[in-house]
């Protein structure tokens, strides 16, 4: 009897649940807080819906004869598709910004970080989160923006179909672009802290640093132009077009490039993450 | 169990904590009190790793709470600010934190119960009272079932009742051999609950005491007796542990170390005719005061913080 007893005592301390935190724990948290929010449903929609409505409609409204605006302009049916990638990306990043800044602008940051205190793991998994829900999201609008617009340019001369040469990179490089960009706004929210900021930041790499260039030294923009991350000229731009303008990078360098703009942002993100007061 | 040594934050010339060290102890409700200002919400961030402090060191049950592996099953912590996402429901917050342990949905749903939100966990927190926003805060403290509880100013913007619920779940935590560690600006409040005692000002360690101590230290209970023979009463109470002050040919004594109850009783036995016997509380918010006074970081114009009721005149003097 005696034993029994002692056996039941010994028990009790262990019947103490036992958990402990894991990457892929905190992977689930940041996916459920995702599910759980109208906000990121309602962005992601935005986007989704500009993307494929705009190449949609840019194809529906295509006239070869135009010697002004978006047709003159378009040399084929993906350039079409994807001249949506340009608004796109401002709703995309502006979640990403809004999955790092908004905790720290509502305070959940604290909740978050006493529940995971090494802090990086947050970041990783809100990055992977984001990252893999857009280039999802982005690579279907792509498609079906693209997919959408055919019927519209058939039989016209710049009309293209996913097995001609080069269309299906330009459709997986957008989702794989808008993907990057989201992650750079996470990484941009996470560095200043704030939404506002963030998306400003966002604004200045996306699409005002093109513009910025054109007050310097005209001899400077070649050199510069290729180098930044957005879709005017920039990397971004590298990656989705069909064919490359003279002076742009190619598509592996600019994806490169790119990739180089997303990291050195990711590490900022994260020392600001591990060194300074939540 | 925390243990805080030697911690000191500095935020540019300002010492928001200055060297503070003490030991929070399992068993016992420790309340952290100190005035607006005091440093007790910064202690508590950096008991968290959410400050990292300029010096010194705190742990939570023996190491740094960024070293354990199930941090909420160490701590649970309510802080002052919101930490809630106002969009996300209540229940989608807890269960957003319970996934990062591994912690199953069902203890979700028992301390939504344990906290009174059953009714309304879907709804969006954002849209939360002030005392229902300090319950969802309450039950992501309890959420990890951890050893110990940190709550700073648990009973802000609660109703009566929720502050009767506080105080008994605190001493409920307590009596389970939690260590449960609870910050207040009011003196009054944490008597009713606390046994030990941190008091603090500008960041400083005024006193590691328990209530009890700090009752004795303000003067402790007293009892005020008139009587018709004053210099014999004292005679017949004087013992152990009993000190009788009064002035000499005064009708009145002043005695602590017995009740109202056993001094009347004294009197009576010895046909002293008693014509006051008054119980005399000790005024803890004053004693409180006395000892933070010089460090009231917000002072208003008005009155002076411990005599609210004195003239203008001896502010400016």
């Amino acid at each position: 009897m005696s034993t029994t007893l002692t056996a039941t005592e010994a028990a009790a301390p262990a019947k103490r649940a036992e958990y402990k935190v894991t990457f892929a724990r905190v992977v689930r948290s940041e996916w459920s807080k995702f599910l759980s929010l109208r906000s990121t449903w309602i962005t992601l929609a935005v986007a989704a819906l500009l993307l494929v409505g705009i190449g949609i409609m840019g194809a529906y409204r295509y006239d070869p004869t135009a010697l002004r605006g978006p047709s003159a302009d378009a040399h084929d049916a993906v350039t079409i598709a994807l001249r949506s990638t340009e608004l796109a990306q401002l709703a995309l990043g502006v979640l990403g910004v809004l999955a790092t800044a908004g905790e720290y602008t509502t305070g959940l940051i604290r909740s978050t970080l006493a529940a995971v205190p090494k802090r990086l793991p947050v970041l990783g998994a809100k990055v992977l989160v984001y990252f893999g829900v857009v280039l999802v999201v982005a690579t279907a609008g792509a498609f079906l923006s693209f997919l959408g617009g055919e019927p519209f340019l058939h039989g016209k001369a710049i009309a293209l179909t996913l097995s001609s040469s080069g269309v299906l990179r330009c459709l997986f490089g957008a989702g794989l672009y808008l993907a990057l960009i989201a992650v750079l706004g996470a990484a941009l929210g996470m560095l200043v802290r704030s939404v506002a900021g963030g998306i400003s930041l966002l604004v200045v790499l996306l699409m005002l640093l093109p513009v910025f260039l054109d007050i310097l030294p005209s001899s400077w923009k070649p050199d510069v132009s290729p180098y930044l991350p957005g879709l005017e000229g920039g990397a971004g731009g590298s990656i989705i077009a069909l064919h490359q303008e003279s002076g742009t990078l190619s598509p592996g360098a600019g994806l490169a490039v790119l990739c180089a703009w997303v990291v050195a942002a990711l590490i900022g993100a994260a020392y600001r993450l591990l060194r300074s007061d939540s | 169990m925390i243990e805080l040594q030697h911690l000191v934050k500095r935020y540019g010339d300002k010492t928001a904590v200055d060297d503070l060290h003490f030991t929070v102890k399992p068993g016992v409700v420790t309340g952290f009190l100190g005035p607006n200002g005091a440093g007790k919400s910064t202690t508590m961030r950096m008991i968290l790793g959410l400050d990292a402090p300029t010096s010194g060191s705190v742990t939570v049950n023996g190491k740094r709470y960024s070293q354990h592996a199930a941090p909420l099953q160490e701590v649970g912590a309510l802080l002052e600010a919101r930490s809630i996402h106002p969009g996300r429901s209540a229940y989608n917050h807890l269960l957003a934190l319970a996934l990062t342990h591994g912690i199953p949905r069902r203890r979700v749903d028992e301390v939504i119960e344990l906290t009174g939100l059953a009714k309304v966990a879907k709804k969006r927190a954002g849209a939360f009272s002030l005392g229902m926003g300090q319950r969802l805060g309450i039950a992501a403290a309890l959420l990890g079932d951890p050893q110990t509880i940190m709550l700073d100013e648990p009973v802000n913007g609660l109703d009566p009742e929720g502050v009767l619920w506080i105080r008994t779940l605190l001493t409920d935590l307590a009596e389970q051999g939690r260590t449960v560690f609870v910050s207040s600006h009011l003196m009054s409040e944490m008597a009713l609950t606390a046994t030990n005692l941190v008091i603090i000002g500008r960041g400083r360690l005024m006193a590691d005491t328990t209530v009890a101590g700090f009752i004795d230290q303000a003067g402790g209970d007293s009892v005020k007796v008139v009587s018709a023979d004053s210099a014999r009463l004292r005679e017949l109470l004087l013992g152990p542990d009993v000190t009788v002050t009064g002035e000499a040919g005064s009708e009145t004594l002043a005695v602590s170390g017995l009740s109202a109850r056993q001094i009347g009783q004294t009197a009576a036995d010895a046909g002293i005719a008693v014509f006051e016997l008054t119980p005399q509380a000790v005024s803890l918010e004053e004693a409180f005061m006395t000892l933070t006074g010089d460090t009231v970081e917000y002072r208003s114009n008005a009155g002076s913080a411990s005599h609210a009721g004195a003239p203008e005149g001896s502010v400016a003097a």
